[in-house]
């Protein structure tokens, strides 16, 4: 009991992450009914920029603490925002109007661009980082079996929390929000509109590429190290996250990812650690076969 | 006089196959004109190259004395056009509130007038104002597209077949809501519509649409009494 405690909060604080890359899966397949491959990408590029700034802030001599790790988690938002943007701008925009594959096959382009760039321009080694936040809160205590949080746990799941709060107040309830679901819902009555429809998904990217470079910060603090391999298997795995919750829904982003870390988690403790993927992607096969818009996924009937 | 908007001699085409073939009209200020023909003729496609989607192969579409015809799609509606597309295009995930907010929130208008119109124009829409677009019938998505449109306070309203699929009563309602409109507001409107007869008896000017190209002009009254008008498009009396 108490072991299975210690892994909720373990799966939850690693499906924080995935539900935050999940996100930006979705609100891109949304906006343009594109995948884009190239979002695990943006992830790392954002863990780098954390990596980058939190280097820079001990060279400039201020000891790590928690405005320290503010101000990275704000510089990182920011650049990884902006490359976000462009890749949207270099790779997407030109080809929008294009056959439903170019964009995809782009986005793999982008993909592969991304890493390399940041393999030659970081190097190809592992990055580690010492760790900042250390020290952790003993839950409970039961059958000689200390159920603890960690202040990292801790930190990841009221982050991430936060930082999803505020995104669904502006999807919801601003008037950008408001153009983003017009665009999803309709992108040529937007523009009949006057919403200037390409603004509109660019600031998608944005706050995709946003998100996805707090998971990067997140990541590289928990788990220490990094190098420009790492948004592969996260980007996958998001991709699952966001599949599995339904792509296009954004609760269902955050409930995939959720799923994703905690069937991860709970296999790696029950069962064999090596066949943790395998597991998470037998489980999304599954859940397609049975329900194939994904679990919060809306089968489209609309009344003509 | 000046006019409101013109289009010149437009060639239109999908791929290979065109759709408009040098087609001129044009729409004074304060006036409704409307554009009738069969199913096909290209009617919905001159309100949408006026927006520039499909563009205009050949000719131009002038507004205000400002050439349109290349610009993009969300500044030729802030330059004072809006549209209430074929299909009615509601947001269907979106509340009756919502769908009129966005008629209005890129064109720096305060929403609170335009939605008290929406109101008092259709109060059915009051009702339903927290239902989803999506869930509502054809005559109040109908209401909800005009009523939106109009949340921009624009100069000039496209009407793309108000009546179409609609219950006689909720036709004469819009019609009469055109009507009030254009004499209250001043709102110049162009209208395409297969219901004929009523367009032409609301109309001051109409247009006859067959295959791509426009074969009479006239007042609303005169193409009434037109033999052929009545012939192809009234039924015979």
């Amino acid at each position: 009991m108490a072991y299975a405690l210690q892994q909720l909060i373990n799966g939850v604080a690693l499906g924080m992450i995935y539900g935050l890359i999940a996100v930006g899966y979705t609100m891109v397949y949304g906006i343009i009914g594109m995948i884009n491959f190239a979002h695990g990408d943006i992830f790392m590029v954002g863990a780098f920029i954390s990596l980058i700034s939190f280097v820079l802030i001990a060279m400039g001599g201020w000891t790590a603490g928690p405005g320290a790790i503010l101000l990275v988690l704000l510089v990182s938002m920011a650049v990884t925002a902006l490359y976000g943007w462009s890749v949207e701008r270099v790779a997407y925009r030109p080809l929008r109007g294009s056959f439903r594959l170019a964009p995809l096959i782009s986005a793999i382009g982008m993909s592969i661009v991304l890493q390399n760039y940041v393999q030659v321009a970081q190097g190809a080694r592992v990055k580690p980082i010492e760790s900042l936040v250390t020290g952790s809160v003993e839950l409970w205590h039961g059958n000689g079996f200390a159920v603890s949080i960690s202040t990292m746990q801790a930190m990841i799941i009221v982050v991430t929390l936060l930082v999803l709060a505020i995104f669904t107040w502006l999807v919801t309830r601003t008037s950008l929000g408001r153009a983003m679901r017009a665009c999803e819902q309709d992108r040529k009555m937007a523009g009949l509109l006057g919403i200037d429809t390409d603004r509109t998904i660019s600031i998608t990217f944005v706050i995709g590429a946003a998100l996805a470079s707090v998971a990067g910060t997140m990541y590289l603090l928990r788990y220490g190290v990094i190098d420009f391999y790492i948004g592969f298997l996260a980007g996958v795995k998001a991709f699952t996250a966001a599949v599995l919750g339904g792509i296009g829904s954004l609760p269902g982003a955050v409930l995939g990812g959720l799923l994703i870390g905690l069937i991860e988690t709970f296999w790696s403790a029950y069962f064999s650690v090596q066949y943790k993927d395998v597991a998470t992607f037998a489980i999304l096969v599954i859940t397609l076969i049975f329900m194939p818009t994904g679990l919060l996924g809306r089968a489209e009937v609309e009344k003509v | 006089m000046t006019q409101m908007l013109r289009l010149e001699n437009v060639t239109t085409a999908y791929g290979a196959v065109e759709a408009l073939k040098g087609v001129s009209v044009h729409v004074d200020p304060g006036e409704i004109v409307t554009l009738i023909g069969a199913n096909g003729a290209g009617k919905s496609t001159l309100l949408m190259t006026i927006f520039g989607s499909p563009r205009a192969r050949t000719g131009r579409v002038v507004f205000e004395g400002r050439d349109i015809t290349g610009m993009p799609m969300h500044e030729i509606a802030r330059a004072g056009i809006a549209q209430s597309p074929e299909g009615r295009r509601i947001f269907p995930r979106m509340s009756v509130r919502e769908n009129l907010l966005m008629g209005a929130q890129s064109f720096g208008v305060d929403p609170a007038p335009g939605l008290e119109q929406a109101f008092t124009l259709f109060p059915r829409l009051k009702e339903r104002e927290a239902q989803r677009g999506g869930t509502l019938s054809g005559g109040e998505q109908q209401m909800l597209a005009i009523a939106r449109a109009l949340m921009s306070k624009p100069r000039l309203l496209l009407l793309d077949e108000p009546s179409l699929g609609l219950a006689p009563l909720v036709v004469r309602q819009i019609f009469t809501a055109i009507r009030t409109l254009n004499r209250e507001t001043g709102l110049t409107v162009l209208l395409v519509e297969q219901n004929a007869n009523q367009a032409l008896r609301l109309a001051h000017r109409g247009y006859v649409l067959v295959n791509g190209r426009i074969t009479m002009g006239d007042t609303g009254a005169a193409l009434l009494a037109r033999p052929e008008v009545r012939d192809a498009y009234l039924g015979t009396h």
